[in-house]
C-alpha cells in the first residue's frame, strides 16, 4: 500500500467517523433537546425559584436560603408532613414488598390457570386512580361503607376510617398496597424464574425443608431483586399524589398531608411558588440521599449468585 | 421478543422440570394452592367487582346494609346517562393518548437505534443522563414547567400535556434500545451493502423488526398518558378540554350526585386501561419488567 493510498483511507475512515457522530447525535438530538430542556433545565431553574419569594405574577425577590430556613424552624407543618410521609413511606415498602414476595411465591405454584391469576392479581395496577379512588373512598364510608357493613355483619363496629387522622392514614396505605403490590409481585416473580432448579433439587436431595429452602436458597438469590424494589417502591412511595387527591385531599387534619401534597398545595393552591420549590428540593434530596444510603449498605447484605 | 422473553422467565410458560424425580403432585397441596389463588383473587378484584356491582344498580339498592352484590335489575341505562356526560373527555382522552403514542414512539426508536447501534462520540454519557433522568421527581421540574409554559401561552392547551412527555421518553427509549440490540447485525449489514442510508436502515429494515417492542411501548405510554392526573390538573383552565379521569375527579359533584351513576362513570374511565391490558398483557408485563429492571 502506497503513502498515498494509506492517507486516503485514514481520511475516509475519518470522515465516516464524522458522519457516524454527527448521524449519532441527530437521531439522539429530540430527546436530548427534551431532557435537558423539559427535565434538567427546569430543575436548575427550580433551584433559583427555591430561593426566591415569588408568586408567579410580580417579578421573583431572591431571598437567598431563608425558605429552607423557615422550613426547618419556623413551618410545623413541614415537619408534620414530613413525618407522615416517612410513615407513609416505611409501611408502604414494608407491605408491598413482603405482599408482594408472597403472591410471587404463590403465582410461581406449577398448577394449571396460574397465569390467570397472575393478571387478575396485576390488573389493579392499571386501574384508574381517580376512579378507584372513588371506589374506594365510598367502600370506606363509616355505615354504609362495603368494609364497616361487612364487619358489621359480623359484629364488629369498623373505626370511621377517612373522618379520622390515624384511620384515614391506615385507608390510604391500605389503597396504595392494593394498587401497587402487582408490580413487585411481578418483578419478584420473574426473579424467582430466574433461579436455576438444581439449586432446589440439591436442597431437596439433602432434605431441606420447603421453608429452609425458602430462607436459605430463594431469599438470597432474591436479595438483588429486593435491593433493587426497596429503592423503587421508596421514590415512587414519595410521588403517591393521585389517592391522596381524591380519597382525602390531606385530611382530616392533616393527617395524610404528604410532602408532594404539600408541595402542590403551596405551588398551586397557595402561589408560593418559591417555597414549593423549595420543599420540592428537599425532598429531591431526601430520595436521593436514600437511594445513595442504600448503594452503599448494598454490600451487606445483597447477595449475587455469580 | 425472544430476547424479552430470555429476559423474563417470568412470562415464559411454566415448564414441568423435565426428568425430576417427583412424587405424583400431591392433591392436597394443588386444593390449597388453588384455595389460596381463589381468595387473594377475590380481595384484590373485589373493589372492581364492587364497582361494577354498583353501576348496574338502582340507586335505592346502592347503599342497602348488608351490602348486596347482586342487583335485583341491571340498570344498563346507568351507563348511558354516565356516558352522556363523560364522553367529550373521553374523546379528549383518546386524542392526547393517540398524539403521546405516536410521537412518543417516533423519538423514543430514533433515539434508541443511535444508542443500540450506531457509534459516535459522547454516546455513553448521554445514555446515563437519559436513564439518570428516571430518578427526578416530577414534582421538582413540573413548577418551573409550569412557569415556562405560561411564559410561552402553553396553559390551557394540549402542548404541556404530549410535548414534553414524547421528548423525554426514558424508558421507552431504553426499552426499544434492549429491541435493537437484540437483531442480528448480518441484516443491517446487508442493507448498507445495498446502499441503503443510516437513516432508511432504521426506517424500513430495523423498525418492523422490533414490531413487539413498539407494542410495548405503546402500551405503557396509553397507560401513562390516560392515568396522568397532575398535568391535566395543572395545565388546563377550560373545563371543556379536560381529561376523562381529571373530569371525573373535579365534576363529580356536579354530575354524578348519585352513587350509581358515579360508579358507571368510574367503571367507564377504568374500561380502556384494563381492557388494553387485558389485550396485550404478555407485551405489558414484559415491558413493565423490563423497564424496572433497568434499574
Amino acid at each position: 500500500m502506497s503513502i498515498a493510498e494509506i492517507r486516503s483511507h485514514s481520511l475516509q475512515r475519518r470522515r465516516t467517523a464524522r458522519n457516524r457522530n454527527l448521524a449519532g447525535w441527530l437521531f439522539i438530538a429530540p430527546v436530548m433537546f427534551g431532557v435537558l430542556a423539559f427535565q434538567i433545565g427546569p430543575v436548575l431553574v427550580s433551584l433559583f425559584v427555591s430561593m426566591t419569594d415569588w408568586s408567579g405574577f410580580t417579578a421573583p425577590k431572591f431571598i437567598g436560603l431563608k425558605n429552607y430556613t423557615t422550613m426547618f424552624t419556623v413551618d410545623a407543618d413541614f415537619w408534620h408532613s414530613l413525618a407522615i410521609t416517612a410513615v407513609f413511606t416505611v409501611f408502604l415498602v414494608f407491605f408491598s414488598i413482603s405482599i408482594g414476595i408472597l403472591l410471587a411465591l404463590l403465582c410461581n405454584q406449577k398448577v394449571v390457570g396460574v397465569g390467570l391469576f397472575r393478571v387478575a392479581f396485576f390488573t389493579p395496577v392499571v386501574t384508574n386512580v381517580v376512579a378507584i379512588g372513588f371506589v374506594w373512598f365510598w367502600m370506606f364510608e363509616p355505615n354504609s361503607g362495603l368494609i364497616n357493613a361487612s364487619l358489621a355483619q359480623v359484629g364488629i363496629t369498623g373505626p370511621l376510617w377517612l373522618a379520622r387522622p390515624v384511620s384515614a392514614l391506615v385507608a390510604v396505605i391500605i389503597v396504595s398496597v392494593w394498587q401497587g403490590v402487582g408490580y413487585p409481585m411481578i418483578i419478584v416473580l420473574s426473579g424467582l424464574q430466574a433461579i436455576p432448579a438444581s439449586y432446589h433439587e440439591a436442597a431437596m436431595i439433602d432434605g431441606a425443608s420447603a421453608w429452609q429452602r425458602f430462607w436459605w436458597i430463594t431469599l438470597p438469590l432474591l436479595t438483588p431483586t429486593i435491593f433493587f424494589l426497596i429503592i423503587w417502591q421508596v421514590i415512587s412511595s414519595f410521588q403517591v399524589f393521585g389517592l391522596i387527591y381524591v380519597m382525602t385531599s390531606g385530611g382530616p387534619a392533616n393527617a395524610t398531608n404528604v410532602l408532594i401534597f404539600q408541595i402542590y398545595q403551596a405551588a398551586f393552591s397557595q402561589g408560593r411558588l418559591g417555597y414549593a420549590a423549595a420543599m420540592g428540593w428537599i425532598l429531591f434530596l431526601i430520595v436521593g440521599l436514600f437511594t445513595a444510603v442504600q448503594w452503599g449498605l448494598e454490600k451487606r447484605w445483597v447477595f449475587y449468585d455469580e | 421478543m425472544r430476547l424479552l422473553k430470555r429476559t423474563v422467565p417470568a412470562f415464559q410458560e411454566a415448564q414441568p422440570p423435565a426428568n425430576r424425580q417427583r412424587k405424583k403432585p400431591f392433591p392436597k397441596r394443588q386444593i390449597i394452592t388453588y384455595a389460596a389463588l381463589i381468595v387473594v383473587g377475590l380481595v384484590l378484584v373485589l373493589p372492581m367487582i364492587w364497582m361494577i356491582s354498583a353501576s348496574l344498580k338502582p340507586e335505592s339498592e346502592v347503599l342497602e346494609t348488608p351490602p348486596n352484590f347482586f342487583p335485583s335489575q341491571l340498570r344498563l341505562d346507568n351507563y348511558a346517562n354516565a356516558w352522556s356526560r363523560i364522553a367529550p373527555y373521553f374523546w379528549n382522552s383518546i386524542k392526547l393518548a393517540a398524539i403521546n403514542i405516536s410521537f412518543l414512539l417516533l423519538f423514543a426508536s430514533l433515539a434508541a437505534y443511535a444508542f443500540a447501534r450506531i457509534e459516535f462520540r459522547g454516546k455513553n454519557v448521554a445514555f446515563a443522563l437519559l436513564l439518570a433522568t428516571a430518578m427526578l421527581p416530577g414534582i421538582v421540574y413540573l413548577i418551573p414547567q409550569y412557569i415556562i409554559f405560561r411564559d410561552i401561552g402553553w396553559i390551557d392547551t394540549y402542548y404541556p400535556l404530549w410535548v414534553p412527555r414524547v421528548l423525554t421518553p426514558v424508558f421507552g427509549t431504553f426499552l426499544l434500545r434492549q429491541a435493537f440490540k437484540g437483531i442480528p447485525k448480518e441484516l443491517e449489514e446487508a442493507a448498507v451493502l445495498d446502499g441503503c442510508s443510516l437513516f432508511s436502515t432504521y426506517w424500513r429494515i430495523m423498525l418492523p423488526q422490533v414490531k413487539p417492542a413498539l407494542a410495548a411501548v405503546a402500551v405503557l405510554t396509553f397507560m401513562e398518558s390516560w392515568n396522568d392526573l397532575f398535568g391535566p390538573l395543572i395545565f388546563l383552565n377550560s373545563n371543556e378540554l379536560q381529561t376523562m379521569p381529571v373530569a371525573l375527579a373535579l365534576f363529580h359533584g356536579e354530575y354524578f350526585t348519585q352513587t350509581s351513576l358515579l360508579m358507571a362513570a368510574a367503571t367507564l374511565t377504568v374500561i380502556p386501561p384494563l381492557a388494553l391490558f387485558l389485550l396485550t398483557q404478555k407485551y405489558f408485563i414484559q415491558g413493565t419488567v423490563m423497564s424496572g429492571m433497568k434499574g
